[in-house]
């Protein structure tokens, strides 16, 4: 880039304007601050939530009820979530998604009294009005600029960020006094529903200033989707019946319970779905309930009640899955000063343990951390006064060469893409498979560091950050010797109590792990 | 993937160009897009739901449609009702109303509730920490 780039001073950077971006730019802004939102594609359309439709973890304060809800999901969790967190997030999410219903005017279903029903949103319609309060708040938004790199000072603390204006041209550099990352997770571009632009971006930008992971070994989710398309709505197929390619019945496939049966046909044969058992009733309320489902169908000139069609399962990593940045408390703070993470970005078992956020859980998880995060980005950055401070770029690989490379960060996006995406690598997984796909995956990034021969800046990082992340995931799904939640091992199929305890990742060149406390501050 | 731009309904004013997340689109210098970067498309529908005229259609394929694939012939999409199709069933463009508010995502969500979970590895009785 010749161009001069774009210069900023801002109290509060965002890097994403999903659902936790959004919630972390409104309540900065809310707090007085002043804030940038820098998005990689376009702040309303951008991420996993807006192209779907999504339950919200909205529980009525009932205690009887806020037990039953905190209790739903532990076991599946393995026991690695944390009562405090989950009765703040729950707190949290039932009163900004009541917020939401007036601030916003979110046009609510209702119930039969004429009661507002909050436990779900449409993603177009949220994210729609999500831009909106953020703007009206005074956010300035920079769209289709995707994030590079962090900067730091002499020690060590985030002042802010680099990154590059796709359609503007040139690169911006904001100098801001807390930076939100609000990346998204990573599902390494398998073509799941709206997450082509979570790569982990923020991810590998926060581990080169210093900032350690957690639960990255439940990192393997994956949701059913036809053969031919993008759209991923695992729940409608709980009314499925699943089959071979000659009609007879898929003996124990399931949406939930199964799923694995059809990943382990799927390497040797298709499977087709049918949804034999929605009623009338049921056809009725999927279309009103995430109408793209059916646009899939219908343009495909399938009937999903009455026709057998092929289905596949797309990889969504650590979108679903529920590693992340460690958080140091509910101010969603980091080991760096300066920095914050939220959403998916940041690991989620404080409130899922080893289990898929997927759904209303993250929904829950982006609302309240992000809220947590701004407000905590805009506290801190009243105390950093001094705004002029030299700036170092961290950025390393994909931006700064070590040496002469000769891969292209397609190719890159590609192999790495081969060792994790494969049902047999990392949805059914098993040591001496996971240890050759990892010496590879270091292989890769090794290749990167030293330099990638194309492409824009922002495609290399995003081979950087899937590379990175990849790594990360089979360190920790290696370093886990048992199974447990998502993670489950057919070499190491029982659960180890002495297991019972959290898995903290990070390194770059090095990847380290170490086991970690179950007590976080909330 | 985006396949189709109606010449005839686009008005020029940009939209799915700004708000494709992944910049598929480029406009020329009167503000009509063309699909420059088909292979960068996700499948997401939000060109289509965003554009206010009802000009584009996504084919519900992964990878681009064949070159003589209905999928790509405007004037058959137009018989069929593609265009404003997405929209109208979220209720986006003028005389609509929102289609959230039909929204029944609730009745899936307390039936996957209600539905055996995925087996769990952890036994009960490891319990909740205290």
């Amino acid at each position: 880039m010749t161009d001069a780039p774009l210069e900023i001073e801002t109290d509060v950077l965002v890097a994403e304007g999903g659902p936790a971006g959004t919630w972390a730019a409104l309540r900065a802004a809310d707090a007085g601050a002043d804030v940038v939102l820098v998005d990689k594609g376009w702040c309303g359309a951008s991420g996993a939530t807006a192209a779907a439709g999504t339950g919200v973890w909205y529980v009525e304060p009932d205690p009887d009820t806020r037990e039953a809800a905190m209790a739903s999901r532990e076991a599946l969790g393995g026991y690695l979530a944390d009562r405090g967190w989950m009765a703040r997030v729950l707190d949290e999410t039932y009163a900004g998604m009541n917020e939401f219903a007036e601030r916003g005017r979110y046009p609510f279903p209702v119930d039969d009294e004429g009661r507002q029903i909050r436990r779900g949103v449409q993603g177009p319609e949220y994210m729609r009005r999500m831009r909106m309060l953020v703007r009206r708040a005074g956010v300035r938004i920079l769209d289709h600029s995707p994030l590079l790199e962090l900067l730091t000072d002499a020690d060590g603390a985030v002042v802010g960020a680099v990154g590059q204006r796709r359609q503007a041209g040139g690169d911006y550099r904001v100098r801001a006094g807390a930076v939100v990352l609000a990346t998204g997770g990573c599902a390494f571009a398998s073509g799941a529903l709206g997450t082509h632009v979570d790569t982990g971006d923020g991810t590998l930008a926060a581990a080169e200033v210093g900032a350690h992971l957690s639960g990255m070994e439940f990192s393997n989710a994956y949701a059913i989707a036809p053969a031919h398309s993008s759209v991923t709505k695992t729940a409608y197929y709980s009314y499925a019946s699943f089959y071979r390619a000659d009609g007879t019945v898929l003996e124990g496939a399931g949406s939930t319970r199964g799923r694995s049966v059809i990943a382990r046909t799927l390497l040797s044969e298709p499977v087709l779905a049918r949804l034999d058992h929605a009623g009338p009733a049921e056809r009725e309320a999927m279309r009103r309930g995430q109408p793209n489902f059916f646009l899939a169908f219908d343009r495909a000139g399938i009937d999903p009640f009455t026709d057998r069609f092929p289905i596949t399962l797309l990889a969504e990593g650590t979108v679903r899955g529920t590693g992340g940045i460690a958080l140091a408390s509910t101010a969603c703070d980091t080991d760096v000063p300066g920095l914050y993470a939220a959403g998916d970005t940041a690991t989620r078992e404080y409130i899922c343990g080893g289990f898929t956020g997927g759904g209303s859980h993250n929904a829950a998880w982006a609302l309240s951390s992000g809220s947590w995060a701004g407000c905590a980005a805009a506290r801190y950055a009243r105390t950093a006064t001094d705004r002029h401070r030299v700036a170092t770029g961290a950025g390393g690989a994909g931006l700064r060469p070590t040496g002469t490379g000769r891969l292209a960060a397609r190719e890159v996006i590609r192999e790495v893409q081969g060792q994790v995406l494969p049902y047999d690598l990392n949805y059914l997984r098993h040591g001496d498979r996971l240890w050759p796909a990892l010496e590879k995956l270091h292989g890769l990034w090794r290749e990167a560091r030293d330099g990638l021969v194309d492409d824009d800046p922002w495609r290399a990082r995003e081979a950087a950050a899937m590379t990175a992340t990849a790594r990360w995931m089979y360190t920790a799904a290696l370093a886990r010797d048992e199974s447990r939640g998502m993670h489950k091992r057919e070499d190491r199929p029982g659960l180890d109590p002495a297991w019972h305890q959290r898995l903290d990742v990070g390194g770059l060149d090095e990847p380290w792990t170490r086991t970690a406390a179950l007590e976080v501050a909330a | 993937m985006i396949e189709v731009i109606s010449e005839a309904r686009c008005i020029d004013c940009a939209i799915c160009v700004d708000v494709c997340p992944t910049n598929v689109f480029d406009a020329d210098s009167r503000g009509r897009p063309s699909i420059a970067r088909q292979s960068d498309c996700q499948t997401c529908f939000l060109c289509e739901a965003h554009c206010p005229t009802d000009a584009l259609f996504v084919a519900p394929l992964s990878g681009p449609a064949p070159e003589d694939s209905p999928l790509r012939d405007e004037e058959a999409l137009a018989r069929e009702g593609r265009f404003g199709e997405y929209r109208g069933w979220i209720g986006w463009g003028h005389g609509r109303s929102p289609g959230s508010r039909a929204d029944r995502n609730q009745v899936f969500t307390l039936r996957l509730r209600a539905l055996p979970p995925p087996e769990p590895v952890v036994p009960e009785q490891e319990g909740p920490r205290p």
